[in-house]
């Protein structure tokens, strides 16, 4: 009982982390800190399936987690740095919502998240943790970054976050359906082929600064 | 195990398609591919099979009612991609038949997937080997729409993770043991907690509504269908979106045998007039005919979500309408590739005339317009007048009045767009152009057929497609 608690003290407190991360996300001003912040994010939430199952762990879980730290902790960010690379593009984000409206408005999602997840009956058993909280505070936060940032980077950034948002939640399940949440890692798929993209993009051809505010060609 | 076969005979013909050495002799693998699905499929509908209840694929009543109709389009669309590739030979095709017959199997396995897990994995998946088809004609304007395509539905795709999750928690915390499939979910209706059910039903709606174009998360498709070439934007419009409303339909099952029909019907039949609304809006104002396509693509969703709401009849109705709104929809993306090759433009600014430059296809295009914009004796008159039917009889008179007044709108917008095409004296640039592509048979033959389907719909609709639609209605509404 007293290792349960220390545990379930210890989760809440890394998901405490992954919120935390979110605002700083919204704050950053440069390209490559907000890789590195959501590259944190993808860590943290990597070791939260080997704490959650600490009692129970087999390879299914232990597989999650590397995938997750492997995926969103390394292989992602990598891929972003060299996609900024071959861009060869300015480091500044460039945001639609400025910097500290947006961390305000991160703020004021988490207090949302916060209130929702009161409305959300839990079982007994994750009625401590800060899970869906934490989720649905990443998502917003997500939209927030998908919508208010113009490069292409920084949106993919913000998709990651949402992603990872998506995945705090999944946790409660990772023992019920792990299928379910294993296939969360099909996400991570589409991140790599939104950066691919835009290395390929670049390689193939001359675009200026990868600013989706130019992507208006299409429209009525 | 033949239901199994639908997924993997595409799979394994991607894979040879990708291996295969010729760039010229490839495109074959798409209408032999296609043909021996179709076969297989109306085999298994003319035969259906016993589905075990716990079974996670199968090719079950709802698989049967609108699976084959998909297959059909493939085929057909499968013959026009041979000439079509030959054509553009300067463009390597591997990557190009690989995708889209990945797109068949996944596609194949998002009807019969009958667990919320399998089901979410192959939209997924069908998302992903969509986007190598639509940038296939690697220009700046075809990478915006990618790209566009990918962030607005990755997102959707993502919130329908969310909402299976949502729905996933429901039935744990309703004292489930974490099994998924939808049989199982029904089973434990009220049992499933609320709140969780509602939150569920938003986040999928909207996850899955993003997949199939509703309003007003269609942003994406217009961009989409507008650079994607004609048979992509059929394959897309006719088979990706019906894959995302029958995940709808099994969805709502659940929602239903939960005892929230109320509200889905309420929130099916708001989303599905105000796509309606948007898409007439916009075809009134658009200046490019493969954007046209793209809002009547959204309208018709629309008309698929009002039926929905309908009840029974209504969702009766609507399968029908998957139906007559797939093949429809084909002719008319094709024939209107063809006058896209020969004209050269997309736009109104640069095309008329095409009578004289391509007058097969401008004619097809033209009954495509009367066939998809409700004249009889075409499939898709048939199939809104059940709907309008379902909406009097469920007593939805001011959704009935909407409805048609949508109808009225949209076809105003179509016909504007469509004799602009086609009337007129030809632009200098599109008589160039327009000798460099020839009306072969092989253009003309798969959009004839389409039409020539759509139109055996309408008049004499075969009594297996009936019974198989009742079929899948009773097994959406059990009791």
């Amino acid at each position: 009982m007293e290792g349960r608690r220390g545990v379930i003290a210890m989760l809440n407190l890394l998901v405490g982390v992954a919120m935390g991360l979110n605002l700083l996300a919204l704050g950053c001003s440069r390209l490559p800190s907000l890789i590195r912040t959501v590259a944190t994010q993808g860590m943290v939430l990597g070791l939260m399936p080997l704490l959650l199952e600490i009692h129970r762990l087999d390879w299914r879980i232990t597989l999650v987690a590397v995938a997750t730290v492997a995926g969103k902790g390394l292989v992602i960010p990598g891929l972003l740095r060299r996609a900024m690379r071959a861009a060869n593009i300015e480091r500044e984000v460039q945001p639609f919502i400025g910097l500290m409206p947006s961390v305000l408005l991160g703020a004021g999602g988490t207090i949302l998240a916060v209130a929702l997840a009161g409305a959300l009956p839990l079982l007994p058993e994750h009625a401590e943790l800060l899970l869906v909280p934490g989720a649905l505070a990443s998502v917003l936060t997500g939209f927030i970054l998908l919508i208010g940032r113009s490069k292409a980077i920084s949106q993919v950034c913000g998709y990651l976050v949402l992603e990872n948002g998506i995945y705090l939640f999944g946790l409660l399940l990772i023992k019920a359906t792990p299928l379910l949440v294993e296939a969360g890692v099909l996400l991570d798929l589409t991140v790599g082929i939104f950066v691919l993209g835009i290395i390929i993009d670049r390689i193939q051809r001359a675009f200026d600064s990868l600013d989706t505010r130019k992507l208006t060609s299409l429209h009525e | 195990m033949t239901a199994l076969l639908l997924i993997i005979i595409p799979l394994a013909g991607a894979f040879l398609a990708a291996l295969w050495p010729d760039n010229k002799s490839r495109p074959w693998f798409l209408p032999a591919v296609g043909s021996l699905h179709a076969a297989l499929c109306f085999r298994l509908l003319l035969a259906p099979p016993r589905v075990s209840p716990e079974a996670w694929v199968g090719f079950d009543p709802l698989a049967a009612a609108v699976l084959p109709a998909v297959s059909l389009l493939f085929a057909v669309c499968g013959f026009y991609a041979v000439p079509y590739l030959q054509m553009r030979e300067e463009r390597p095709n591997r990557v190009f038949v690989g995708s889209l017959l990945a797109v068949l199997g996944l596609l194949s396995a998002g009807h019969q997937a009958r667990h919320l897990g399998i089901l979410w994995i192959a939209t997924e998946a069908v998302t992903l080997a969509a986007v190598p088809l639509l940038h296939f004609n690697n220009t700046p304007r075809a990478f915006e729409a990618t790209w566009k395509y990918l962030l607005v539905g990755g997102t959707g795709i993502a919130l329908s993770l969310l909402g299976s999750f949502c729905l996933g928690y429901s039935s744990l915390h309703g004292g489930g043991e974490g099994d998924l499939t939808f049989v199982s979910l029904m089973a434990q209706g009220a049992g499933l907690s609320r709140p969780w059910v509602l939150a569920s039903w938003v986040l999928l709606l909207v996850g899955y509504g993003t997949k199939m174009g509703l309003s007003p998360m269609h942003t994406w498709k217009p961009d989409a269908y507008g650079e994607a070439s004609g048979i992509v934007g059929a394959i897309l419009a006719g088979g990706v979106t019906s894959v995302a409303f029958t995940a709808i339909l099994r969805i709502r099952s659940v929602i239903n045998a939960a005892g929230e029909s109320h509200m889905a019907d309420r929130t099916l039949l708001a989303i599905g007039l105000f796509s309606m609304v948007v898409a007439a809006l916009f075809l009134l104002g658009t200046r490019d005919y493969k954007r046209m396509l793209a809002y009547s693509s959204i309208e018709h969703m629309g008309i698929l979500s009002l039926g929905a709401a309908l009840g029974p009849l209504g969702t009766w109705a609507a399968l029908f309408h998957v139906w007559s709104n797939s093949l429809t929809k084909g002719a008319i993306f094709l024939s209107a590739g063809n006058i896209r090759r020969a004209s050269g433009s997309p736009s109104l600014d640069d095309v008329r005339g095409m009578s004289h430059v391509v007058p097969r296809s401008s004619a097809i295009f033209v009954a495509g317009l009367f066939a998809t914009t409700t004249c009889p004796p075409f499939a898709p008159f048939f199939s809104e007048l059940k709907i309008l039917g379902a909406a009097l009889q469920t007593e939805h008179g001011a959704a009935a009045a909407g409805f048609l007044a949508c109808l009225l709108f949209a076809f105003f917008g179509l016909s504007r767009v469509v004799f602009a095409v086609v009337d007129g004296r030809p632009h200098p640039r599109a008589k160039s152009a327009g000798h460099a592509f020839r009306e072969s048979f092989g253009f003309i033959a798969p959009p004839l057929l389409l039409l020539a389907i759509s139109l055996w719909l309408g008049l004499f609709p075969p009594k297996i497609l009936h019974s198989t639609w009742s079929a899948a209605v009773a097994q959406l509404f059990p009791g």
